[in-house]
């Protein structure tokens, strides 16, 4: 009888699972990803909007498919911690030097009052060239416009070690072109913010 | 004895800061404690996050980190989460995330490193284990009966 206790109480412990739900969900940009929930032996790869696998406590899988709802209900305060999605920012600058042209310092306000609004920002500024000149001097310029930018991120208050800047030179061109092009569309710096 | 001692504090201080963060506490709400080698240290936000450390939620926590991949993971309340293994190269965008939800819940979206190669970041349950082929997903543990 003892023993018959001691089968039966293995058999239900076999049989219990730890209770989970894997969910995709859509991205800011309405994409879709996909999931793959590998459980003992099996696999299943979630790669619609809001499907679901549910392990049950008895063992038992099932595939599901929630409402924008159901997520907001259980995930809602989870979903809330998410940190901001990194976004990035493109400024110009005029020729051979390293101050902004007059469109970019029109937008600078708007991409600083967006960086203000995150909770500690890290920041990598990436200053590019055109491919007037040669290798050291854009490598220079490059640096100088990236530094620009990160002076003034400071000056807007972001404490000077979380700000990065780098220069590129004319390795990274936005639209190729030949040596010696002046191309206004690679005279940049990228402002990347986590 | 007091030298030795001292000396074991400074290697340990100086052990602590050579390992690499690979993540930032970008949000932090009530009771959130990063337990790292035994110790349980209160989270805030700007903590660097290291390798084999576990974030633990209170019922009334929830936090948010974002890794050097630009992977994000944030947990809800009564959640534990241990980040158990992390590689990211910045030329390549090669790397490996595995991380593992004992209780609780999680949401994340995925970053360069599953962009660069499906499923290099895999989140394991009690029960499971999930690859991500991205990109945003969500994972619910209940605690044990």
């Amino acid at each position: 009888m003892k023993l018959f206790a001691a089968l039966a109480a293995a058999a239900v412990l076999a049989g219990c699972a730890t209770a989970q739900l894997v969910a995709v969900v859509p991205a800011a940009d309405g994409h879709i990803g996909a999931v793959v929930v590998k459980h003992w032996w099996t696999e299943k790869v979630l790669d619609s909007a809001y499907g679901a696998h549910r392990i049950g406590s008895n063992g038992f899988t099932e595939t599901a498919t929630l409402t924008p709802a159901e997520v907001r209900e259980s995930f809602g305060t989870t979903l809330d911690a998410l940190p901001g999605r990194p976004v990035s920012y493109m400024l110009y600058f005029l020729e051979g030097r390293d101050e902004l042209t007059a469109e970019s310092i029109a937008e600078l306000d708007k991409v600083f009052a967006e960086i203000k609004l995150r909770p500690l920002p890290d920041i990598v500024v990436i200053g590019h060239s055109d491919t007037v000149g040669n290798l050291a001097f854009n490598d220079r310029l490059s640096l100088a416009r990236a530094e620009r930018l990160r002076e003034m991120l400071v000056d807007l208050g972001i404490p000077a070690e979380r700000v990065e800047a780098a220069g590129r030179g004319k390795r990274e061109l936005l639209v190729p072109t030949e040596d010696n092009v002046s191309e206004p569309r690679n005279r940049r710096v990228e402002i990347n913010v986590r | 004895m007091r030298k030795t001692l001292i000396l074991g504090i400074i290697l340990a201080f100086s052990g602590a800061a050579v390992a690499a963060d690979v993540g930032l506490v970008k949000v932090a709400k009530g009771d959130v404690r990063i337990e790292r080698a035994g110790a349980k240290l209160p989270a805030t936000v700007g903590m660097g996050l290291i390798i084999s450390d576990v974030i633990v939620t209170g019922a009334d926590g929830s936090a948010g980190i974002t890794f050097t991949d630009n992977s994000l993971v944030s947990v809800g309340p009564g959640s534990v989460f241990a980040i158990d293994k992390y590689s990211f190269d910045t030329t390549t965008h090669a790397g490996e995330f595995q991380g593992s939800l004992k209780q609780g819940r999680l949401a994340a979206v995925s970053g360069k490193m599953v962009k660069q190669s499906p499923e290099s970041m895999k989140i394991r349950t009690p029960s499971s284990i999930m690859g991500v082929r991205g990109t945003e997903f969500l994972v619910q543990v209940d605690a044990k009966p």
